[in-house]
């Protein structure tokens, strides 16, 4: 049973009416309301009247982005094989969404969690990570994401009290992405010719393209990631370069850079034309979609927008000039 | 002539240059050009992620990917997120 029928059956169970549309009914836990996004029709981004593009919303899950999905997932598929138990501590490198997210879990579920997050994180998330009760640990800047991963396995084998989900490596991620985001996006749409979503763990493109494919076998599969700014990729050597597990890069069909000014004009373009206020791996994700919808005749091009603008608020992408140059120092993704 | 840029790791390697010219008709003949002109650099762009005008060459034909004149290639680490 996927995670969508799960939530409907217990809602049917705790005597409430299966949520609509509308979102009408109640809820027994903000946990029961992770996932079932909007899917909105961007009409007046589509560079062709044949082409239709939709954006799905995820930063209308309960924490803000699409990572309330995996955390979710990888916390319940641990606790359903005995690997997680009341008592232990969990552990998670982190640019800040799954931190997030975990946070928002570990509270309803009482675990205590240390997020490893790089110390150039936007300051929102950092702040919200304490909100919800997560320590945290940071890792060099100058290392960026890979730099946490590698802070926290070191942490986790040094400390065995911590569990540690690890979004990276994680099957229930891709798979919270196969039986929701990509199911939903199948339900709700009778034809998709490409499928665009950021690149960070994999974990949506892997598992929502899966699905997508069972459904629209001559799908495209499209990545959108960020060209770093040379401050965020001092590693030590090109074999310090990570990839994730989960991430089978012959499963994408493409694979492409956008640079921050590229990004800005998309979150910029989603308020401007269609009041959108999304955070910045979705102006990236809007670019691609509008690159590969602009190759097609005619088609269904969807766009998974992560997160809303909210965390990122202080960065001044909405309305500062010359923005692109402050953003080289910081991890956005 | 294509301008390639290089990662601040490689740098070294490139006498401190962020873009270097380099020439081929494919990504496979403009690394062997890169790597002839800068021989430090062998061994070390197998583990580099390699782009054609911001398409990563492995979902396009890889090292046969052919390369206009005047196209931008960047080498990039792997670099996770989330």
């Amino acid at each position: 049973m996927g995670a969508t029928e799960d939530a409907a059956a217990r809602r049917v169970m705790a005597g409430q009416k299966p949520k609509g549309i509308a979102g009408r009914g109640t809820a027994p836990s903000l946990l029961d309301l992770v996932g079932d996004t909007p899917l909105v029709e961007l009409s007046r981004l589509s560079p062709k009247r044949s082409v239709r593009l939709y954006a799905k919303l995820e930063g209308q899950n309960p924490s803000g982005s699409i990572k309330d999905r995996v955390a979710k997932a990888m916390i319940e598929a641990a606790e359903a094989a005995g690997d997680l138990e009341p008592g232990r501590e969990l552990l998670e490198p982190t640019s800040g969404n799954t931190g997030i997210s975990l946070a928002l879990v570990a509270k309803l579920k009482g675990y205590p969690l240390t997020c490893v997050m790089p110390e150039n994180a936007t300051e929102e998330r950092k702040r919200l990570l304490r909100l919800y009760g997560a320590r945290i640990v940071e890792s060099p800047g100058d290392q960026g994401s890979n730099g946490a991963v590698r802070a926290a396995l070191e942490l986790a084998e040094r400390e065995p009290r911590y569990f540690m989900p690890f979004q990276y490596g994680n099957d229930a991620n891709p798979r919270a992405h196969y039986a929701g985001t990509g199911a939903e996006i199948a339900e709700a749409l009778d034809r998709v010719d490409v499928l665009v979503a950021g690149l960070g763990t994999g974990g949506t493109l892997m598992g929502a393209g899966e699905r997508l494919r069972e459904t629209y076998p001559d799908l495209v599969v499209a990545a959108a990631e960020p060209l770093p700014g040379d401050a965020v990729m001092g590693l030590r050597s090109l074999e310090d370069g990570y990839v994730p597990p989960i991430l089978d890069v012959s499963r994408l069909d493409r694979k492409v850079l956008v640079s921050n000014e590229e990004s800005v004009a998309g979150v910029r373009a989603l308020l401007d034309a269609e009041g959108i206020f999304a955070g910045v791996s979705s102006g990236a994700v809007l670019h691609v979609a509008r690159r590969l919808a602009a190759e097609l005749d005619d088609g269904v091009v969807v766009s998974v927008l992560a997160d809303g603008g909210w965390k990122y608020l202080s960065a001044g992408f909405w309305e500062a000039e010359d923005v692109e140059r402050s953003m080289e120092r910081t991890i956005w993704w | 002539m294509t301008t390639v840029r290089i990662p601040p790791t490689l740098r070294p390697e490139t006498g401190g240059a962020r873009e270097v010219p380099a020439q081929g008709e494919t990504v496979g003949e403009l690394l062997d050009d890169l790597m002839s002109r800068f021989p430090s650099l062998t061994g070390k762009l197998e583990y580099a992620n390699v782009y054609v005008d911001g398409e990563d060459v492995r979902t396009l034909d890889g090292h046969e990917t052919q390369v206009r004149n005047g196209a931008t290639v960047i080498l990039l680490p792997a670099m996770a997120g989330g």
